[in-house]
């Protein structure tokens, strides 16, 4: 018994203090590896904000969009009309799903419109790999991928690219929905669609917007994951990466997305580094969950979810 | 009875009868289900498997006539690596009296290995599967020739042993194994660890979840080791990130070894220059130079009939693909040359399976000299001689860069055999006497 307790309660911490600059390493690769999530679970924030919709479909759009990327350079087109045209795809499948999927169900319950979003996963899923093909393709839009040790730390340049990325788009969003025009109108539309429409904002203009976005964070996401794995059916699967950082940091979140993105993040590979051989390694998957729910017992609406309150 | 439900009763009937006829064997075919995932995260490698197979028994249909005049009847069903829907598609396609299944997943092998002997349907899990069941004495409806995941690992340590210059040169040294948290990716395990017991090298293992997309912990740990070798058991988007890591924490790629199921096309192609240099197992040679491929191409992909992109036709997985199904048919072959040439039960199969000796004369008639080495099973021995061997990316292309490796057969196959016995008796199976049935 105390040998176990030494193995979980003090070796660890000897071991980070025992090479401080290996836990600098793990620390940042944490970092690195929780903007990444953040990425992902933007998009679901951004619709779930316009919305209420959790949806579902938000990993094959990272996955539709690498795959039409790769797809046009693989075609020889530059690099930077191939990311325009991308985007462009992008915004006409927003402009698709407003018309096909989202006003046809108007004013149905929410979890209507989330099985919706099922039905347009595997239709993006069937429909990418029959237009650009299942197998592995190399996505390579010239971020280096090499590393580079500062003071013994290891820090790999692509990585590094991804995190600055990720902050980038995180402080262009953050402006977006607090400085102009169509970001207030997006807020008012989260906080209540029936009085948002009563003063006159055009609900289905503003979800066009709002996948629209979420189409072009969807990009970003795939050119970084897709970097790092080559863009293959698996991007769909990060979505799963993304749900211990939305319940952790709240679904209507954007600041919430980056914070718990990196709390698990670093949570997940200081748990694998330290604990993770005491049970045989592999716990991040399920590390990551249970850290969120540790941290929803204390706060159930996630770290910078709304509390909802309704009078009954 | 009005038009109306006339017309709904006749297309009842059609539906119900559709089937039927769609599913009935001619006279004189032998049905093998395929279980492939051209869909799904392991799409990319399960394509070329199905494809190799659907080319091979296509050559054998339409350039020999079949199996000794007997054709090859053979339906995919999609999987999606799925073992739940393995099951399935085995027992949907069960239907069509198979003698033979080939499950081309390590999980849908475990579940189908209790089935075979009452079903008397052989599995062939070609190099991959349940290590222990490669004791026929304990099952014999279930082979895993050319070799086991067991053997291969033993075959590994031998090669880096050759490279360190001797048995001796690896006490001290450290082997980190990087693989799949599942059964599939455990199984080199406790061969490693035997080995690096009797050999005294120190071993790390490193386990990776599934699907494999995020592994900076395990690379982290695997620099902060700084190991001379590591050896990984991956499979899907796990390959292509564990390669992605190692070169960009720039470990010796050269060090670095995947086993045969970690050694595609697809797993170097994200790494792109990084990739040069990684090596992996593999039990047969790469590309399409050989004979068999130029039948391939005269009478199947110029026939308009290939299933894959004629520039995919040599791929690695396509290779290992079109050799099981290779021996596969000559086991039927075989199988023929005893019980007549007609469609086989699956008791005479098994025999044939147990029996097959493809000589280098043999691989020579089949257009496969120097693919593979000669192979023959026995009673006892379900994964035969088989022999393994390194093949290397150049950046462009795999190719073979070592001789053919023995594996520690003499390691190997007492802790097989203690497994089998282990295995067979969870499942209730009893020993046979093979000595009174040769």
């Amino acid at each position: 018994m105390t040998d176990l307790l030494y193995l979980v309660a003090v070796a660890p911490f000897t071991d980070m203090a025992g090479s401080p600059a290996f836990l600098v390493e793990v620390l940042l690769g944490g970092v690195f590896a929780g903007l990444m999530y953040s990425l992902v679970a933007l998009g679901f924030v951004l619709i779930f904000k316009a919305s209420g919709v959790f949806n579902f479909a938000q990993g094959v759009m990272v996955l539709f969009a690498a795959l039409t990327l790769v797809g046009l350079l693989e075609r020889g087109v530059p690099v930077v009309v191939a990311l325009a045209l991308t985007t462009a795809v992008m915004v006409a499948l927003a402009f698709a799903i407003e018309r096909l999927v989202l006003r046809p169900l108007v004013n149905q319950e929410h979890i209507i419109l989330f099985m919706a979003t099922i039905g347009l996963n595997f239709f993006l899923e069937g429909f990418g790999e029959m237009v650009w093909g299942a197998n592995v393709k190399r996505l390579d839009i010239g971020i280096p991928d090499r590393s580079f040790i500062v003071r013994g730390v290891q820090i790999n340049q692509l990585e590094l690219t991804a995190a600055l990325t990720a902050a980038v788009l995180v402080t262009v969003l953050a402006l977006f929905f607090q400085k102009t025009r169509i970001g207030r109108a997006l807020r008012a539309v989260a906080d209540d669609h029936e009085a948002a429409l009563s003063i006159g904002i055009p609900l289905k203009t503003i979800w066009v917007v709002v996948w629209s976005v979420a189409g072009v964070v969807a990009i970003v996401a795939g050119v970084m994951w897709g970097a790092k794995s080559g863009v293959q059916f698996s991007l769909s699967l990060i979505a799963l990466k993304a749900l211990p950082v939305l319940i952790l940091g709240g679904f209507e979140s954007v600041p919430g997305a980056i914070v718990g993105g990196l709390i698990i993040g670093v949570g997940e590979k200081v748990g694998e580094v330290y604990w993770g051989p005491l049970v045989g390694g592999a716990i991040e998957n399920w590390f990551a969950y249970v850290l969120a729910l540790a941290f929803l017992l204390a706060r159930p609406q996630g770290l910078f979810g709304e509390k909802i309150i309704e009078r009954v | 009875m009005n038009a109306r439900t006339l017309l709904t009763m006749a297309l009842a009937a059609a539906v119900a009868a559709g089937p039927a006829v769609t599913t009935a064997l001619a006279a004189g075919e032998m049905f093998v289900p395929l279980l492939v995932y051209r869909t799904g995260p392991y799409a990319p490698n399960g394509i070329p498997l199905a494809n190799g197979f659907n080319d091979y028994f296509n050559l054998i249909n339409d350039r020999d006539g079949g199996v000794n005049g007997v054709r090859i009847a053979f339906e995919e069903c999609e999987t999606q690596y799925d073992t739940k829907q393995g099951v399935e598609c085995y027992e949907r396609l069960k239907g069509r009296s198979p003698v033979l299944v080939n499950p081309f997943s390590t999980g849908i092998t475990y579940q189908l290995i209790p089935k075979a002997p009452g079903d008397k349907i052989v599995v062939h899990s070609s190099g991959y599967g349940m290590t222990a069941s490669a004791d026929g004495r304990w099952f014999p409806w279930v082979f895993n020739f050319p070799m086991t995941y067991w053997s291969q690992a033993s075959a590994f340590v031998k090669y880096v042993a050759q490279q360190e210059g001797g048995t001796d040169k690896l006490k001290g040294k450290k082997i980190v194994h990087v693989y799949h948290n599942s059964p599939y990716g455990k199984e080199a395990n406790p061969t490693l660890e035997t080995l690096a017991r009797d050999l005294g090298f120190e071993l790390t293992l490193l386990a990776v979840d599934h699907p494999g997309q995020e592994q900076k912990a395990t690379w982290l740990q695997v620099r902060r080791l700084n190991p001379a070798w590591i050896y990984v058991s991956g499979w899907g988007v796990m390959n292509q990130v564990a390669v992605k890591e190692a070169a960009a924490i720039g470990f010796p790629m050269d060090h670095v070894v995947g086993n045969w199921w970690t050694g595609t096309e697809a797993d170097v192609v994200p790494a792109g220059e990084g990739a040069k240099g990684y090596k992996s197992m593999t039990f047969h040679a790469p590309g399409h130079g050989f004979k068999v491929h130029q039948d391939i191409f005269k009478h199947v992909y110029d026939k308009g009939k290939g299933a894959a992109k004629r520039e995919d036709v040599g791929e690695v997985l396509y290779n290992r693909s079109i050799i099981n199904a290779m021996l596969d048919t000559e086991a039927m072959r075989l199988a023929m040359t005893r019980f007549g040439n007609k469609p086989l039960t699956g008791e005479q199969l098994r025999w044939g399976m147990e029996n097959l000796n493809v000589t280098e004369k043999r691989l020579e008639e089949l257009g496969m000299k120097g693919m593979l080495r000669p192979l023959r099973m026995t009673c006892e021995n379900h994964e035969g001689n088989g022999t393994a061997a390194v093949q290397q990316w150049d950046g462009k292309k795999w190719t073979i860069i070592s001789d053919w490796i023995e594996p520690m057969r003499d390691v190997v196959r007492p802790k097989l055999e203690a497994a089998a016995v282990e295995e067979a008796k969870k499942l209730g199976y009893v020993m046979r006497d093979c000595a009174k049935e040769k």
